[in-house]
C-alpha cells in the first residue's frame, strides 16, 4: 500500500515536473494576491503587521483551492483514473499519493514563500517562523479537504467554482487555528500559540484519518 | 396492504401517501401560525429591556432551531439512501435542503433585524451567528453540488456525502469559532443570558415552533412529490397519474 502510494506520488510529481510552469501557478497566486493587499488596504507598517496572518493565511487557501482541481482531471480526462480505480490495491492508497503529490508540488512552495511574504507586511522574525509553521502544519489540510472537493466535482462542468464552495467552508478551523497561533505570538505568552499549534496538529491528525477515505467514496461515486 | 417501514420507499406510495398529508399539514401550519403570532404579537407582554424590538424572537428562534435540525434529517435520509440505494430517501433529502436553506436564511435576517434596535448593529461576528452563516454556505455548497450534477444518482450519492462531511465538520466549526471568537473580542453582548421568560412568550414560541415544522413538513413534501414526479417521469404509474389529473 504504501508503494503504491509512493508510486503515484512520484508519478504525479514527475509529471508536474514536465508542466513546470503550470505547477508554479498557485505559487505565482499567492504570490500576487498577496502582493495587492498592501496596495489595496494602505503601506502603514501596523496595519500590515495586524491583518498580515490572515491575509497570508486566506491567500494560501485560495491557492490551495485553486490547484486542487488539478489533482484528479487531467487523470480522468485520458482514462487512466478510470483504470488506477480497477486495480485491486486499497484506493486510499492512490488518494494519499494524490494528496503527497498536491503538498509537495503546491502546498511546500506555499510555506517556502511565506516567510517573504510576512516581510512584506513588516512582521518581526519570530512571527514569521511561526507563520512558516503553522502553514507547514496546515497546507497538508488543504490538500487532504481539497482532493474530497475534486474527487466530488469531478468532470463537472463548473467544478472549479464548485470547489471553493464546498471546500472553504470546511477549512475555518484550520484558518482560525493557524491565524490564531501567530496572532497569540504578539500577546507575547507562550502558552497560546502552542495550543493553537496542538489544535492545528490534532485537526490534521483527524483530516488525515477522514479525508482519504472520504475522497475515495466520493471517487467511486463519481466515476460509478 | 400490510404496513411496514418500507412500504413508503417505493415512490409511487410515497406520492400518494403525502398528497393525502398535505391538506393536514398545511392546515396545522396555518392554525399554529395563527395562534403563536396572535399570542406572540397581542398578548404577550413588551418586554421591559427590549421593547416590542424582542417580538422577532417568536420568528427567529424556531427558524434557527429548525436550520439546525434540517440539516441533520438531510444528513440523515441522504446517508441512508446512500448506504441502502434507496431511491425515495435520497430524493427527501434534496427535497429537505432549499427548506433548510430558508430557515437559515430567515435565521440570519431576522437575527440581523433583532440586532439593529438592541444591539445597535445590524451584524456581529458573533460565534452563533458565524456558525450559523457558515451553515447556510453549507445548505449552499449542497445544492449547488446536487443542482450541477446530472445524473440523478450520482448527484444524490455526491451530496450525501458532501452532508456527512459537513456533520463531522460542523461541530469542529462551532467550536473553534466560538474560541476565535473569545480570544478576539471580550464579547459585550451575552446572548445566553437571557431573561427568565414569561410562559405567555414561551408558548407563543412553541406554537411558532409547530407552525414552522408543520410548514416544514407541507413545503418539504409537495417537493418531494415534485422530485419523484420528474425522476419516475417514464414509469406507468406516473403516466397513468398524469391522465387521471387530466381527466379531472
Amino acid at each position: 500500500m504504501i508503494t503504491l502510494l509512493l508510486a503515484v506520488a512520484r508519478r504525479d510529481l514527475l509529471l508536474a515536473r514536465r508542466r513546470r510552469i503550470e505547477a508554479l501557478l498557485p505559487l505565482g497566486f499567492f504570490i500576487v494576491a498577496a502582493a495587492l493587499f498592501p496596495i489595496g488596504v494602505g503601506p502603514e507598517p501596523q496595519t500590515l503587521r495586524q491583518i498580515g496572518p490572515g491575509v497570508v493565511w486566506v491567500d494560501a487557501l485560495l491557492a490551495a483551492m485553486l490547484s486542487v482541481t488539478q489533482m484528479f482531471a487531467s487523470d480522468h480526462a485520458d482514462g487512466s483514473l478510470e483504470q488506477m480505480l480497477l486495480t485491486p490495491e486499497p484506493l486510499v492508497a492512490l488518494v494519499g499519493g494524490k494528496v503527497l503529490a498536491h503538498w509537495l508540488s503546491t502546498g511546500l512552495p506555499l510555506v517556502l514563500a511565506s516567510p517573504l511574504i510576512g516581510l512584506l507586511f513588516h512582521m518581526n522574525a519570530p512571527a514569521i517562523g511561526m507563520l512558516a509553521l503553522t502553514l507547514a502544519l496546515g497546507t497538508p489540510i488543504l490538500s487532504l479537504l481539497g482532493a474530497v472537493g475534486a474527487a466530488l466535482t469531478l468532470g463537472l462542468r463548473s467544478g472549479a467554482a464548485l470547489v471553493f464552495l464546498l471546500v472553504l467552508p470546511l477549512t475555518v478551523p484550520a484558518l482560525i487555528f493557524g491565524t490564531g497561533a501567530v496572532l497569540a505570538l504578539d500577546s507575547g505568552l507562550p502558552g497560546p500559540a502552542q495550543a493553537h499549534l496542538s489544535l492545528l496538529g490534532a485537526l490534521l491528525i483527524l483530516t488525515l484519518l477522514g479525508a482519504p477515505p472520504a475522497a475515495a467514496a466520493a471517487l467511486r461515486i463519481s466515476l460509478d | 396492504m400490510t404496513l411496514r417501514l418500507t412500504t413508503f420507499a417505493a415512490p409511487s406510495r410515497f406520492y400518494a401517501a403525502a398528497g393525502r398529508l398535505l391538506p393536514w399539514c398545511w392546515a396545522a401550519a396555518a392554525l399554529f401560525g395563527l395562534a403563536g403570532l396572535y399570542i406572540g404579537f397581542a398578548v404577550a407582554p413588551t418586554d421591559f429591556q427590549q421593547g416590542e424590538a424582542y417580538r422577532i424572537i417568536f420568528i427567529h428562534v424556531p427558524a434557527a432551531w429548525l436550520s439546525m435540525l434540517i440539516y441533520l434529517v438531510m444528513a440523515f435520509w441522504a446517508a441512508l439512501g446512500w448506504m441502502l440505494n434507496a431511491r425515495m430517501a435520497a430524493m427527501y433529502a434534496r427535497a429537505l435542503a432549499p427548506t433548510g436553506a430558508l430557515f437559515t436564511a430567515i435565521a440570519l435576517w431576522t437575527g440581523a433585524l433583532w440586532g439593529q434596535p438592541t444591539w445597535g448593529t445590524w451584524w456581529v461576528w458573533d460565534a452563533r451567528l458565524t456558525s450559523e452563516f457558515i451553515l447556510l454556505l453549507m445548505y449552499g455548497g449542497y445544492l449547488a453540488l446536487t443542482e450541477a450534477i446530472d445524473d440523478p444518482r450520482r448527484a444524490a450519492n455526491a451530496g450525501a456525502l458532501l452532508a456527512l462531511v459537513g456533520v463531522v465538520n460542523v461541530p469542529i466549526i462551532y467550536f473553534s469559532v466560538r474560541w476565535w471568537n473569545t480570544l478576539h473580542q471580550g464579547s459585550s453582548i451575552s446572548l445566553t443570558a437571557a431573561p427568565q421568560m414569561a410562559s405567555t412568550m414561551l408558548t407563543a414560541m412553541l406554537l411558532m415552533t409547530l407552525c414552522f415544522w408543520a410548514y416544514s413538513f407541507a413545503v418539504v413534501l409537495t417537493r418531494a412529490r415534485a422530485i419523484v414526479l420528474e425522476q419516475e417521469a417514464d414509469t406507468d404509474w406516473v403516466r397513468q397519474q398524469a391522465q387521471r389529473e387530466e381527466r379531472r
